[in-house]
């Protein structure tokens, strides 16, 4: 067991982990985050997609070890009192979503599109989210729902990390 | 006035929990679970010569281990073989765990069960199985060739062989005055939810009954099927949906090994048990479609007008039946389309391969159909050298002809008879929306650039809504809020909104108060399952028949209260007035509260219903003589028939020059499932639709090498298209309502995907200028067809030369 100590939507943990435990079941299995969910195993479809410093990595790829001294944040720390984060409207908003699997990880990712790019064309945006399966919706409405959230403000930003800094 | 719901692009109500991570699919149930793992076969087509566990056991963690050999009688019998057919001779199912053979990878053959997945699969990986291996069968043109059997009782390899005949065609044949012979061929591919099937029981010994969890697409069909062979009474066992993370046909099937082995063991161990499939299990365990070998033989006259269709289909099954030949009776059947051919023959014979089992996959069967259908219509336009629509509409079935009977028996057992359509008005939409006949000009000016362009087009019927029945429950409680239950699932297709709708229209309250369940058979026990493109219609008109006898209820008791006759009565926004006179009225949360007479006043609306608040006549009984306490009703809807959606797709793309790269430019759809209850979701339906439509005929196949080992086993290799693939969806829409059902509606989940190969081989073979007659086709498979037709032209004209 290795002793990590890792801010999880801006709380603090402190946990003994198997050395092979990958970051998604560290977050789903004993910080209890079932938000993130896995969909492939071998990192192409980004269901699991979190922000690792800020930055989407898929959970299913990154060793909870390597976390050590990091932030995450999850599809569960993007909401604050004020309500839901710009790209979980759009989404909601545009239909971007059917049964929702993907949704937590393609979230993630959108929101990582538009801090490379704050004002992306339909390329970029598509181009942004090849890494991310959807099943359901044919991506119509989710190149639609980003796009939208590229207007709204504070789209590309993530509360929690502003908790961690 | 409060605004009628239905037809409006209502949100989801779906989306706030979906959105924040606060969705529950099956695994993340149960953080307490013991979890399961299996070990599965590797060979194709074995003998199980022994199974060693002993090294497992060393794992610190193992709880139990189960091979054949330790299940029960009930558990060790074969599984159902769920749609029996007379034309299905030879069904074979697979054991929860293989016994002495193994007919496909990834049959299950040892299940592990220990403290977490990791210590289950590190003890699985100690097992040793022996197998001796057999001769494999793999692709449906092995099957067919029969030099080798999949199962030894099982001549030939056919599982089904079944003859559908309208009319004398070879007569028809004989005497048309052209004939064409087309062969055909479409490749296996897969439903690929994002999650994966999973399996999560939880055994009361107190109680001695069971709640289990299922990421199904049928919870009233796994609750019979685990009674039956756990010998529970079904008293004593629910299960439920969670959020379901997407089916798309794979999760009607039931039970999976894996349904009848959790809560199996969790009964044994006493503890909760849970399995969660990875993805290369459902890649190898789970269940594929699509596979066909075709040979069309159509005979037509002048006009393009078919005067004989004859089809033979060769059908790739896999290792076993237990879903039956719903799919190839479906591409039999559903092959006609909007067309009236002078007569039809359809034979098909389903067969065995070592190869994962084939059940509906969204489209089931119609894709490859379609397929055959299209090919054909688009073979016949270029033979007589007609436009491509002009072909179809010379052979559509006309809204006078409805409703029209093909005299065949469709996949429910009942007639194939159309309901309603009007075919050229679709196709007239169509060719405006994707500007059929300026394509001319447009293909001009790209050749003019070096580009290859091409146009394509598919049109199909659906029969969707079939029964046999569905069922809603409609309860409003005394805090007026409205709560309903059906017990078909939702795998995404927004049913806690698009009912909620329904409800709201029919009772008369608003949509913020009516909240559904569905899926769990605590609460609707009776209830069939989503597939089909049957939700809509079956629980839609069956929550819309409760929620009329509540409502009937409701206003029957507020006419009591309110000393009016329930006629001059009218709900609106949960509120029961009378007409012409609002001042006078009741809420229905008061209503509810009157419809249960009550001994104990549990809060301060409930003395209303108490016995000496003077509200109830005391000449008569608390609960009239065949009334029930509660403002609550059921409803059943139970159709006679399938009712038939129809849709017609046009394409236009790309192809390279140099590399024979495909790429879509434009995808436009017309659809007409009635009414849409939501256009928002209905269209949304169509999106996804199409893209899975695209992944079949560009992307997706199931590459299985010659021992039967599927060699594209995971997301690397097996190609779902990602955003960068699918381009938006052009969508225009026409509501011929249904005259079959209250509500008008008719199934919409199926239909983007059903025309798609269809739709791009005919806008490749476009741009080509070659037939293109097996799908689907990667860049490479272009190349190569190109390289052929070069040589074999290179060769004629030296032929040429020659002579």
């Amino acid at each position: 067991m290795t002793r990590i100590t890792v801010t999880v939507d801006g709380a603090k943990y402190s946990d003994d982990v198997e050395p092979r435990t990958l970051l998604v079941h560290y977050l789903r299995e004993t910080l209890g985050k079932v938000g993130t969910v896995v969909g492939c195993d071998t990192s192409n479809c980004g269901a699991c997609t979190v922000h690792l410093d800020g930055r989407s990595v898929k959970s299913c790829n990154v060793l909870a070890v390597q976390v050590d001294g990091h932030e995450v944040t999850t599809i569960e720390g993007l909401a604050t009192e004020a309500g839901l984060h710009p790209m979980q409207e759009s989404f909601h908003e545009h239909h971007a979503l059917q049964c929702g699997y993907c949704t937590p990880g393609m979230i993630m990712q959108a929101i990582d599109v538009l801090n490379t790019h704050p004002d992306p064309t339909e390329e970029q945006i598509r181009l942004g989210l090849e890494g991310n399966l959807c099943r359901c919706t044919g991506y119509h409405n989710i190149v639609k729902a980003v796009a939208a959230a590229a207007k709204a403000p504070g789209a590309a930003a993530v509360s929690s990390s502003k908790v961690g800094d | 006035m409060t605004t009628r719901s239905i037809g409006h692009s209502v949100q989801r109500r779906e989306d706030p929990r979906l959105v924040t991570g606060n969705g529950r699919y099956l695994d993340d149930l149960g953080r307490d679970a013991l979890a399961a793992a299996f070990v599965r076969s590797p060979h194709a087509h074995a003998t199980i010569t022994g199974i060693d566990i002993t090294d497992a056991w060393e794992v610190d963690g193992v709880e139990a281990i189960y091979t054949f050999e330790d299940l029960d009688e009930l558990m060790a019998r074969p599984l159902p073989v769920l749609i029996p057919h007379p034309a299905l001779t030879h069904p074979r199912t697979c054991l929860a765990l293989a016994d002495t053979e193994v007919n496909h990878v990834g049959e299950p053959v040892v299940m592990v069960v220990a403290r977490d997945r990791y210590v289950a699969e590190d003890a699985a990986a100690r097992i040793v199985v022996s197998y001796e291996t057999k001769p494999v069968v793999v692709g449906v043109a092995a099957a067919r060739e029969a030099a080798l059997a999949v199962h030894d009782d099982v001549p030939d390899n056919v599982a089904a062989h079944l003859i559908q005949e309208v009319g004398d065609v070879d007569a028809a044949l004989a005497c048309s005055p052209h004939r064409l012979t087309i062969p055909l061929t479409i490749e296996r591919s897969a439903c690929m939810p994002m999650e994966g099937k999973g399996v999560y029981a939880v055994w009361d010994r107190d109680d001695a009954s069971m709640r289990m969890w299922s990421s199904t697409q049928t919870s009233t069909g796994v609750r019979a099927a685990v009674a039956a062979r756990l010998g529970i009474p079904l008293a004593r066992i629910q299960c439920m949906a969670p959020d379901v993370g997407g089916g798309f046909g794979v999760k009607i099937n039931h039970p999976w090994p894996e349904e009848l082995l959790v809560p199996w063991a969790a009964r044994a161990l006493g503890r909760p048990v849970k399995w969660a499939e990875d993805r290369r299990e459902h890649f190898v365990s789970s269940a594929h479609e699509r596979q066909q070998l075709q040979e069309v033989e159509v005979g037509f006259d002048d006009d393009g007008r078919i005067l004989a269709l004859d089809v033979k289909v060769w059908h790739d099954n896999g290792a076993y039946t237990p879903y039956g030949i719903i799919v190839p009776i479906i591409t039999a059947t559903q092959l006609l389309g909007p067309y009236k051919p002078g007569t039809y023959r359809c034979e098909f014979w389903s067969l065995y391969t070592n190869t994962v089992i084939v059940t509906p996959y969204r489209g089931a069967g119609r894709p490859q159909g379609v397929f055959a259908m299209e090919r054909t219509m688009d073979a016949i336009a270029a033979f007589l050298g007609k436009d491509r629509t002009e072909v179809r509409s010379t052979n559509f079935i006309l809204p006078q002809d409805m409703p029209y009977d093909h005299g065949l028996m469709f996949q429910d057992g009942r007639p194939l008879k159309y309901d309603s359509g009007d075919f050229p008005a679709s196709l007239a939409k169509l060719k405006a929306l994707v500007g059929w006949d300026d394509f001319a000009a447009y293909r001009e000016q790209a050749e003019a650039e070096g580009r290859k362009v091409g146009l394509g087009i598919g049109c199909y019927v659906e029969g969707t809504g079939v029964g046999p029945y569905e069922g809603g429950h409609v309860h409003v409680e005394t805090s007026g809020q409205v709560f309903v239950a059906t017990g078909l699932t939702s795998q995404g297709q927004g049913h806690e909104t698009a009912f909620a709708q329904i409800v709201a229209d029919e009772l008369g309250v608003r949509f913020e108060d009516v909240h559904v369940t569905t899926g769990d058979t605590r609460r609707m026990p009776y209830a069939v399952g989503t597939f089909a493109s049957r939700a809509a219609v079956m629980s839609g008109n069956a929550v819309a028949a409760a929620a009329k006898v509540v409502r009937e209820k409701a206003l029957r008791i507020a006419a009591d209260a309110l000393e009016a006759n329930p006629d001059d009565l009218e709900i609106e926004d949960g509120v029961i007035s009378v007409k012409g006179a609002p001042d006078t009225q009741i809420s229905l949360s008061t209503v509810a509260v009157l419809s249960n007479p009550l001994r104990y006043a549990f809060d301060d609306a409930a003395k209303a219903a108490t016995q000496f608040a003077g509200t109830f006549d005391p000449d008569k009984p608390p609960v009239a003589e065949g009334d029930e306490p509660g403002l609550e009703g059921k409803g059943f809807y139970s159709p006679t028939q399938a009712t038939f959606a129809n849709g017609m797709h046009a394409a236009i793309v790309e192809t390279d020059p140099v590399t024979a790269e495909i790429r879509i430019l434009r995808y436009c759809v017309v659809h007409d499932c009635g009414v849409m209850i939501n256009p928002l979701i209905v269209e949304g339906q169509v999106h996804g639709g199409v893209a899975q439509g695209v992944g079949g005929a560009l992307y997706e196949r199931m590459a299985y090498d010659e021992s039967g080992q599927l060699l594209n086993a995971s997301f690397m290799d097996f190609l779902v298209p990602y955003a960068s693939e699918v381009p938006f969806i052009e969508t225009d829409h026409l509501e011929t309502p249904s005259p079959l059902n209250p509500l008008g509606i008719k199934g919409a989940g199926e239909a983007g995907t059903i025309p798609v190969s269809a739709v791009l081989a005919s806008a490749i073979e476009d741009a080509e200028g070659f037939p293109i007659l097996s799908m689907p086709i990667s860049p490479s498979e272009l190349w190569e067809l190109r390289r052929q037709r070069a040589s074999a032209a290179a060769h004629s004209a030296t032929t040429e030369g020659d002579r």
